[in-house]
C-alpha cells in the first residue's frame, strides 16, 4: 500500500425524520500520501465533514457508511469493530474541531485535557507527556509555553485554544491529523498565527493531514492538494497550483470566482451624494454599571462619528470585540447610547428605540447576522415578511399577499417559498427572507450586520451582488458590518476601520492599499490572498503584531 | 426520549405521525370525556337512591359495579363522580396554565421590576405547601365548587408561571424578538404571536402534567372530607367513602381508584407521545 489513506467508493446514508433513506456521499474515492495535506473544500452541505470523519469510521448519529472501503494505515476503517477503533482513534488519527472553545472542558486545567490522550490511550507517563506538551506548545509559538497548561479554557483567547487543540491532536505523534475548519471563526489578523502554527509543525513532524474549509483562500496557504466536494461527489481533484490556475468544474471556477474583486460602479448622481442621511456624533455606549460622569463602565463604542450619505454605503470594519455590532445595535436604538447625537434623515433621533416614532422606525432597518435566530421558527416564510406590512403600511390581506410575491422576486426567491418554515430552507434562502423583511417596510437606511459571515463563499457573493442591484433599482443605503475586508470593499464607497472601540480610520475602496493607520496595515495585509506562497512570504511588522495582534 | 420515541410502532396520518400508546391513551381520555359530559342521561339511577339491601355489594346484573356503603349503586355514582373529578380539575387546570403563562411571558419580555416583583411573589406562594393552602382555604371559606376550582388554580398558578418565564426568557434572547422590538411591536403581540408558538409544545405537555396534579389534589382533599359534599362525590371522595370496604374486597373502593388511575396515566402517556408533524425537507 503506497498511500497512508486510501477511500475507495465510499457510501454514506442518512435516515430522514419520516424514515426516508437519502445518500449523502455518492461514491467518494481519494487517497493521501504519508506527510501530505489534503484540503476537503465545498459549500455546506456538500458532505466535507461527514467524508472527514468517516476517516475515523465515525459517522454522525442517523448516519452509516453503507459501502465502500476507508483504508487508513492498511486499516480498513469501515469493517473495523468500534472497540478497534477506538483505539485509533487518538492515536494513529486525531481530530481538530472547528470550535475549540466549545470542545474544551471548561472545569479542568489545559494540560490535563491535551495529555489526556496518552492517559487513555497509555502511551507514555504523565511526566514524558508533559515535557512533550510543552514542546508542542513551543512548536505552536503559544505564549509562555511551560505555565499555559495550568491555566482554565477561558483564561485564553480563541486562536490561543485553536493551538491548543491542535497540540492535543499531535501529542500522540498520530500518522494523521484531520482538521474541521479551525479557523472559521476566527479573526484575520488571528488566523494567520494559527495557520502558520500548524503549517510548521505539520512540516516539522511530517505528519498527513485533512484540512476541511470552505474557504479556498486559507487552504490555498495550508494544502498539497485539493479535492472539491459537491452534493457528496467528488468534483474534482488536483494539486492547490492547479486547481488555483486551471480549474476544469464549473464549481471549482465559481468558488474562484467568488475571490475576484468585483468592479464597481461609481455613483453618478452626484447631487444625491451631498445629502446625508445619517450622521452620528461622539456617540458613547457600553455595558456595565453607569458611572459619575454618565458613562458605562466597559465602554464598547467610544467617541464614534459617522456619516452615512443618501444612496450611498458605509463599511464598517474590525475584529471581534472591537465594537462594530454594539455600534449597529446604538444606531438601530437596541442598545441606547450614554452620550452623542444621532440625527437621520435631518431630525434628531431619540436614543432609545421604544420612543422613535413608527415612521423613524420603519426608515431604519436592521438585518441581522445568524438568519436562523433572526427568523421565528414557528411561522411560514409568508407570515414573516408580511408583518412589516401589516404593520407599518395596514396594507389588507390581499394587498399584503402580491406583496410578499414582488418581494420574494426581489430577493430571487421562488414564490413557492412562501409556506416554508425557515427551518426548511437553506442558509443563503433564510438569509434572503431575512433582507426581505427589512425590505417590506421600505426603509431609506438598511444596517447589515455581518450577513454574509454565517454565508459559504459562492452564496455570500450572490447575496452581494443582490443587495447591489436592490441599491440601484430602491435608492437605499447601507451600513455595512463585517470582518471580512473582501466582503465591504466590493459594496462600499467609505470604510470605516474600528480598533477596541474607536474609529481609527475612515477610507474609500480604492485607497485600500495604502492605509495610513498602523492597525489597519495589519488587519489588510492579514487577508489571505488565493496565491499559495502568500502566508510563506508575509513578513508583517513584530511591532504592530504585538501592539495590536491578539496572541 | 427521542430516540426511543423514534423506534416504538408510529404510524402516520395526514402528515402527522402517531404512537399507538399515544392512541390509545387519548380513547381513554376521550371516553372519560364523554362520560363527564353525557352522565346524567345514562345513570341507571340516582346518585342518592339506596337501591341495594346489602351495604358493599358485589357486581351483578342490574349492579354492575356492585353497591357502596350506603347500597347505593356504584355505576351511577362512578359515572357521575367523572363529571366532577374531569370538570372541575380542567377547568382549575385552564385558569391555571392560561393566568400563568401569560404572566411569565409578560414578565420575560418586559423584565426589569415588574418581572422582580411577580416572581418573588409568586415564589412566595410556591413556597406553601399546595394540600396545607388548599385545607386552610376550604376549612375557612367552606367548600363549593366554585371555591375549589380557584383554589386548585391558586396553588398551580407559581407553577406554571415559572415554567413560561423560563421557555419565554430564552426565546426572548434571539434576534427576531430584537427585530420585532425595533419594529416598535407592542408586548401583547410579542408574546402572541412571537414567544407563544415557540413555547406552545412544551406549555401543553405542561398543560397535561399540572391537570394530573390537580386531579390528584382534588381526589386528596376529597379524600380528607374537604372536596366536594355529599351526596355529590367525585372519584377520590368515592374512594373515601368506600374505604370500609377494602377488607372485603369491595368494588365500590377499586372502581373509583382504578378511575383515577386510568385517567391520569392516560394523560401521562399522550403528553409522552402527541403526534408530531413530519417535516421532511426534501420532499
Amino acid at each position: 500500500m503506497s498511500n497512508l489513506v486510501e477511500v475507495r467508493n465510499l457510501r454514506i446514508e442518512a435516515k430522514t425524520d419520516s424514515g426516508r433513506l437519502v445518500e449523502i456521499i455518492k461514491g467518494v474515492s481519494l487517497d493521501i500520501a504519508d506527510g501530505e495535506i489534503v484540503a476537503l473544500i465545498g459549500e455546506s452541505g456538500s458532505g466535507k465533514t461527514t467524508v472527514a470523519l468517516s476517516l475515523m469510521g465515525y459517522a454522525r448519529p442517523g448516519c452509516r457508511i453503507t459501502s465502500g472501503e476507508i483504508n487508513v494505515g492498511g486499516k480498513n476503517m469501515a469493517t473495523l469493530s468500534e472497540k478497534e477503533r477506538a483505539r485509533l482513534r487518538g492515536t494513529d488519527i486525531a481530530y481538530v474541531p472547528q470550535s475549540a472553545a466549545a470542545s474544551f472542558n471548561p472545569s479542568s486545567t489545559i494540560m490535563e485535557q491535551v495529555i489526556e490522550v496518552t492517559r487513555i490511550h497509555k502511551l507514555m507517563p504523565p511526566e514524558q507527556a508533559r515535557q512533550r506538551a510543552v514542546e508542542l506548545f513551543r512548536a505552536l509559538s503559544l505564549p509562555d509555553p511551560e505555565g499555559i497548561g495550568t491555566r482554565y479554557p477561558h483564561q485564553v483567547s480563541g486562536g490561543q485554544l485553536q493551538r491548543l487543540s491542535a497540540a492535543m491532536a499531535l501529542i500522540s505523534d498520530p500518522k494523521l491529523v484531520i482538521f474541521d475548519e479551525p479557523t472559521t471563526a476566527l479573526d484575520v489578523t488571528t488566523q494567520i498565527d494559527v495557520l502558520k502554527a500548524f503549517k510548521s509543525v505539520m512540516r516539522a513532524g511530517g505528519v498527513a493531514g485533512v484540512y476541511v474549509s470552505h474557504d479556498l483562500a486559507v487552504v490555498a496557504q495550508i494544502a498539497d492538494r485539493i479535492v472539491v466536494l459537491k452534493g457528496g461527489e467528488v468534483q474534482e481533484t488536483g494539486t492547490t497550483a492547479a486547481i488555483l490556475s486551471a480549474a476544469q468544474h464549473p464549481y471549482t471556477r465559481e468558488l474562484l470566482a467568488a475571490f475576484e474583486p468585483k468592479p464597481r460602479q461609481a455613483h453618478a448622481d452626484a447631487d444625491a451624494a451631498t445629502k446625508q442621511l445619517l450622521r452620528i456624533d461622539n456617540v458613547t455606549a457600553g455595558y456595565g454599571p453607569v458611572r459619575d460622569d454618565g458613562l458605562p463602565l466597559i465602554r464598547a463604542v467610544d467617541s464614534v462619528s459617522l456619516v452615512v450619505e443618501k444612496g450611498r454605503n458605509l463599511g464598517v470594519i474590525g475584529e471581534s470585540g472591537c465594537g462594530k455590532s454594539t455600534l449597529a445595535r446604538v444606531i438601530a436604538g437596541i442598545h441606547p447610547a450614554a452620550t452623542g447625537d444621532i440625527v437621520f434623515d435631518g431630525k434628531d433621533l431619540q436614543r432609545a428605540a421604544r420612543k422613535r416614532s413608527q415612521d423613524q422606525l420603519r426608515e431604519m432597518q436592521i438585518v441581522f447576522q445568524y438568519a436562523d435566530t433572526a427568523l421565528n421558527p414557528a411561522k411560514p416564510v409568508e407570515d414573516i415578511i408580511s408583518r412589516p406590512l401589516a404593520f407599518y403600511h395596514r396594507l389588507d390581506r390581499q394587498a399584503r399577499a402580491k406583496r410578499v410575491d414582488e418581494l420574494l422576486d426581489m430577493v430571487r426567491l421562488p414564490r413557492g417559498l412562501r409556506y416554508r418554515h425557515p427551518s426548511e430552507l437553506s442558509g443563503g434562502q433564510k438569509q434572503r427572507v431575512n433582507f426581505a423583511r427589512a425590505l417590506a417596510a421600505n426603509p431609506k437606511l438598511i444596517i447589515c450586520d455581518e450577513i454574509t459571515s454565517a454565508l459559504d463563499t459562492v452564496v455570500a457573493s450572490a447575496v452581494i451582488e443582490l443587495l447591489k442591484e436592490l441599491q440601484r433599482e430602491l435608492g437605499l443605503s447601507y451600513i455595512f458590518i463585517s470582518h471580512d475586508l473582501s466582503v465591504v470593499e466590493a459594496i462600499c464607497d467609505e470604510i470605516m476601520v474600528m480598533y477596541n472601540g474607536e474609529r481609527v480610520e475612515q477610507i474609500t475602496p480604492d485607497k485600500l492599499t495604502a492605509p495610513t493607520h498602523p492597525y489597519s496595515k495589519l488587519l489588510f495585509s492579514s487577508v489571505p490572498k488565493l496565491d499559495p506562497t502568500w502566508l510563506d512570504g508575509l513578513v508583517r511588522d513584530p511591532e504592530l503584531v504585538s501592539q495590536y495582534g491578539h496572541r | 426520549m427521542t430516540t426511543g420515541r423514534v423506534t416504538t410502532s408510529r404510524r402516520s396520518f395526514l402528515g402527522h405521525s402517531y404512537s399507538l400508546v399515544g392512541v390509545v391513551a387519548a380513547l381513554v381520555i376521550l371516553a372519560w370525556t364523554l362520560v363527564a359530559i353525557l352522565a346524567p342521561y345514562v345513570i341507571p339511577h340516582s346518585i342518592g337512591d339506596i337501591v341495594d339491601d346489602d351495604y358493599f355489594g358485589p357486581m351483578r346484573q342490574g349492579l354492575w359495579l356492585g353497591s357502596d356503603y350506603l347500597g347505593r349503586d356504584m355505576l351511577s355514582r362512578v359515572l357521575m363522580g367523572a363529571r366532577y373529578t374531569v370538570g372541575i380539575s380542567l377547568a382549575a387546570v385552564s385558569i391555571a396554565c392560561f393566568s400563568g403563562v401569560v404572566l411569565g411571558m409578560i414578565a420575560a419580555v418586559t423584565g426589569g421590576w415588574l418581572d422582580t416583583c411577580l416572581s418573588r411573589f409568586l415564589d412566595a406562594m410556591n413556597s406553601i405547601p399546595s394540600k396545607l393552602f388548599g385545607l386552610v382555604v376550604v376549612a375557612a371559606v367552606g367548600s363549593s365548587i366554585p371555591v375549589l376550582i380557584l383554589t386548585l388554580a391558586v396553588i398551580y398558578i407559581p407553577g406554571a408561571y415559572r415554567f413560561a418565564r423560563a421557555l419565554a426568557v430564552n426565546i426572548n434572547t434571539m434576534d427576531f424578538i430584537t427585530v420585532a422590538r425595533v419594529r416598535g411591536e407592542s408586548t401583547l403581540y410579542l408574546i402572541g404571536s412571537e414567544i407563544l408558538p415557540n413555547i406552545i409544545r412544551p406549555v401543553l405537555a405542561d398543560f397535561g402534567l399540572r391537570f394530573v396534579f390537580i386531579v390528584l389534589l382534588l381526589s386528596g382533599l376529597s379524600f380528607l372530607g374537604l372536596g366536594l359534599q355529599p351526596p355529590l362525590a367525585d372519584w377520590g371522595a368515592l374512594v373515601r367513602e368506600n374505604i370500609g370496604g377494602l377488607p372485603f374486597a369491595a368494588p365500590a373502593v377499586i372502581v373509583p381508584s382504578l378511575a383515577i388511575a386510568s385517567l391520569t396515566i392516560s394523560v401521562n402517556l399522550l403528553i409522552d407521545n402527541l403526534p408530531q408533524k413530519i417535516r421532511d425537507r426534501d420532499a
